[in-house]
């Protein structure tokens, strides 16, 4: 994100908040106002987006046109340019009248900061502008197989052909690698280089002769990852990020961004209402069930603290005091936190959360899925590994 | 929303209080009090006068240097990392904000009395092992134009030297703030030999006369004068804590490169090196609370309840956790009394009860968040 914001006045700020609320009031439409932000009604976008309802569709134009789907991104990239303290404004008045996320991506979480790194002019005005109007899904082809934990040992190849190269591999627990347009993968294009300085970060399109894509059937029941498979796939010289064979400190930068969405940034496991809200909402007796409060007591005095945390990282990336290696703690403490949440949502719901489609929904599915929080984008474990090593400076 | 973000100013602050306290009051100076049966240093509460820093919260024109609420916090993080001991909570953060809430003529005295250093203030406030000001059984029986105050307080912290006693007492229809000379007639107070050495008291009234001119704030109704005061406190403690965990966090991380075992420093084993790096975790979000509490007081006093509470909660969970890691990654010199970490643990219990424990102040929090 743009470091050293101007200043501005209470008073812009408040005329900034008085054309917010009017502009919002005229084109956010009421069925986009019930403050929902799960996995049912979020926006991904894309060329094969089917749109859940007209007003999902009108809403996600009308932000697209304002730039506030990506609203801190410059405004020839797609973005309305908003300074930190604007965007602050943006937030609260979007969650004052509960309007829903127009749109979600990994282009907006991930690809989209490190294109604004370390992508090349032609490359923002190229891919930023259709990611902030949802017109193209990205998905990310990271981890391998035999490459978890220790991504930079992965073995999907790119032979140089001259004017591009030539991929074979296999990705895994790529996210709905089967419904995105192109993927943003690592891929090893010197073998004889010490591992984290063979790859390079490259840009392909999903449809690309070659490569097909596997669902993974997960204990949630659903689907959200796949393998994706190379085979003999040509990619224009043109579509790496960053220079050849550094493609790691493009893949470092984008999971710091991939780290903060999870732990909250973006996907907002940790935003929206209060947890015990949420359980009296659906019967528990938050009152009455000692044990049940004192767990959720602790569970909202740490969601709003690491909400507060997240708050801080971006004032002082704003002031130009950077975080260092805080997106390893917050995706740590976040997703730790979001485990436990759901571990109490599951016992307040007693039997009543135990069936599929019972009266409670897809809580199940929901609490399923939250295990892998502490998994994706690199383990707890790994996480404090490198808060280990990179903050406290403990040796080995 | 005011900005999460430290300025340089508070930077600076918090430089020039390390490079003081270092010098002036290290745990070896907590130390040296305890074993000589003292619980107060008045020199150096003189020297914190000096700097300022006992008028942090008090206007300049009652000779104040009116930093705010988010300074006093910086200066107590500082203060409670080396486990200084002096009563700039109970004077200076707790007394200084009700008298700012009263500031008449008689109230602007205080203040300036605290400023300079002349007066120090405690809160007489709890009667059980546990904070709930709301129960305050002890009474303050009408008596011609003014009242007789009965009853026991206890954990009356820095009650034992304090000049002043800010006494709250029942009153025929709700609870009085009294502002009372610690040496009136009738008031016993009986100084506690406390686990972290420092200075409480219980303290018993029989039949204290008091005034009109005694009172803080209007009859009947004297939490609207002691709820911002209790804020600023438990914020300001929220902050000592903090720097109490931060204290002992340093001490570990260094043990942990220091001590060798197995021919390596022990700090090498990842189970030892996860421990501490959720420690950290845990330390830099609650400085968040910590930071986002005295930014709420200094913009938005009226409206800080949550984010105090939020701020005592975590600080408090924070700091224990800091000092039973600390302890059990110090391995057997951790639990001897020649080692400070022991000196860090019986604070951070001693923090953990004052102006609410976590139960207390988590159940703000759920209250706020509705449920």
């Amino acid at each position: 994100m743009p470091g050293g914001d101007i200043v501005q006045s209470h008073s812009e700020l408040e005329q900034f908040r008085a054309d917010l609320r009017a502009w919002l009031e005229a084109n956010c439409p009421a069925e986009m106002r019930d403050g929902r932000r799960d996995e049912t009604t979020i926006c991904w976008g894309g060329k094969n987006w089917n749109f859940a309802s007209p007003a999902q569709k009108a809403w996600l134009e009308a932000c697209a046109g304002k730039g506030y789907t990506v609203p801190r991104w410059p405004v020839e990239y797609g973005g309305a340019g908003l300074t930190r303290e604007e965007e602050k404004v943006f937030r609260a008045e979007m969650d004052r009248i509960g309007a829903r996320s127009p749109l979600e991506s990994f282009g907006i979480w991930m690809l989209g900061p490190a294109l604004l790194h370390f992508g090349s002019n032609e490359q923002k005005l190229q891919y930023l502008p259709p990611i902030a109007r949802g017109e193209i899904r990205w998905c990310q082809g990271y981890s391998e197989p035999g490459a978890g934990s220790d991504l930079a040992s992965l073995q999907t190849r790119g032979e140089d052909m001259g004017d591009h190269w030539v991929v074979n591999g296999q990705k895994v627990w790529t996210s709905y690698a089967d419904k995105a347009d192109a993927i943003f993968a690592l891929v090893r294009t010197d073998r004889d280089a010490r591992k984290h300085l063979g790859i390079s970060f490259l840009l392909i399109d999903m449809n690309t002769p070659g490569v097909s894509t596997r669902p993974i059937k997960l204990i949630s029941g659903a689907s959200p990852f796949c393998e994706t498979f190379f085979d003999d796939v040509k990619v224009p010289k043109a579509n790496i990020v960053g220079t050849e064979n550094r493609g790691w400190d493009v893949a470092k930068y984008l999971l710091t961004h991939e780290r903060e969405m999870i732990s909250g940034g973006g996907g907002g496991l940790l935003g929206g209402r209060a947890l015990g809200a949420v359980l009296a909402d659906s019967g528990a007796d938050v009152a009455g069930d000692v044990t049940l409060r004192a767990a959720a007591m602790t569970c909202e005095v740490d969601a709003m603290a690491i909400g507060l945390t997240l708050e801080r990282y971006k004032d002082q990336a704003a002031a130009g005091t950077g975080a260092g290696d805080a997106s390893a703690m917050l995706k740590y403490m976040g997703t730790e936190l979001n485990k436990q949440r759901h571990e109490l949502l599951m016992a307040a719901g007693g039997s009543d959360a135990l069936e599929w489609d019972g009266p409670l929904g897809g809580r199940a599915a929901d609490w399923l899925r939250t295990k892998a929080n502490s998994i994706e984008g690199g383990t707890s474990e790994v996480m404090l590994s490198i808060v280990s090593r990179r903050v406290l400076g403990l040796p080995g | 929303m005011a900005k999460l973000v430290v300025t340089e100013e508070e930077t600076m602050l918090a430089d020039a209080a390390r490079g003081f306290l270092d010098e002036a009051a290290p745990v070896a100076h907590l130390r040296g009090l305890r074993d000589s049966g003292q619980t107060r240093d008045a020199a150096l509460w003189r020297e914190m006068a000096s700097m300022g820093w006992t008028g942090v919260l008090i206007p300049e024109a009652a000779g104040g240097s009116a930093m705010g609420h988010a300074a006093a916090g910086v200066l107590a993080h500082e203060m409670g990392k080396t486990l200084v001991t002096s009563p700039f909570i109970s004077s200076a953060v707790i007394a200084a904000t009700a008298l700012r809430q009263v500031a008449d003529a008689r109230a602007n005295a205080a203040l300036a009395s605290i400023a300079d250093g002349t007066a120090t203030y405690a809160l007489a406030l709890d009667e059980g092992s546990k904070f709930n000001p709301a129960g305050t059984e002890m009474t303050a029986r009408r008596d011609g134009n003014g009242w007789q105050l009965t009853g026991d307080k206890t954990f009356v912290v820095d009650g034992g030297h304090a000049d002043r006693l800010l006494v709250l007492a029942r009153t025929d229809d709700g609870l009085t703030l009294f502002d009372l000379d610690a040496g009136r007639a009738g008031i016993t107070r009986d100084p506690r030999n406390m686990i972290d050495a420092r200075d409480a008291a219980r303290v018993r009234f029989d039949a204290v006369a008091a005034t009109g001119d005694d009172v803080l704030g209007t009859v009947d109704d004297g939490m609207t004068v002691l709820r911002p005061a209790l804020e600023a406190g438990q914020a300001a403690l929220a902050a000592e804590m903090s720097g109490l965990a931060a204290g002992a966090f340093a001490m570990t991380t260094q043990y942990l490169k220091d001590r060798k075992q197995f021919g390596v420093p022990i700090g090498s084993f990842q189970a030892l090196q996860h421990r501490a790096a959720h420690l950290w975790c845990e330390l830099e979000v609650t400085a968040s609370a910590i930071l986002n509490a005295g930014r709420q007081l200094d913009s938005d006093p009226g409206d800080a309840s949550l984010a105090v509470s939020l701020a005592k909660a975590r600080a408090t969970a924070t700091a224990q956790l800091a000092v039973i890691e600390g302890v059990q990654m110090h391995g057997g010199i951790g639990m001897t009394d020649a080692f400070d970490m022991g000196f860090y643990m019986k604070r951070a219990r001693v923090s953990a009860e004052w102006l609410g424990d976590y139960g207390y102040h988590a159940s703000i929090v759920a209250a706020h968040r509705g449920f």
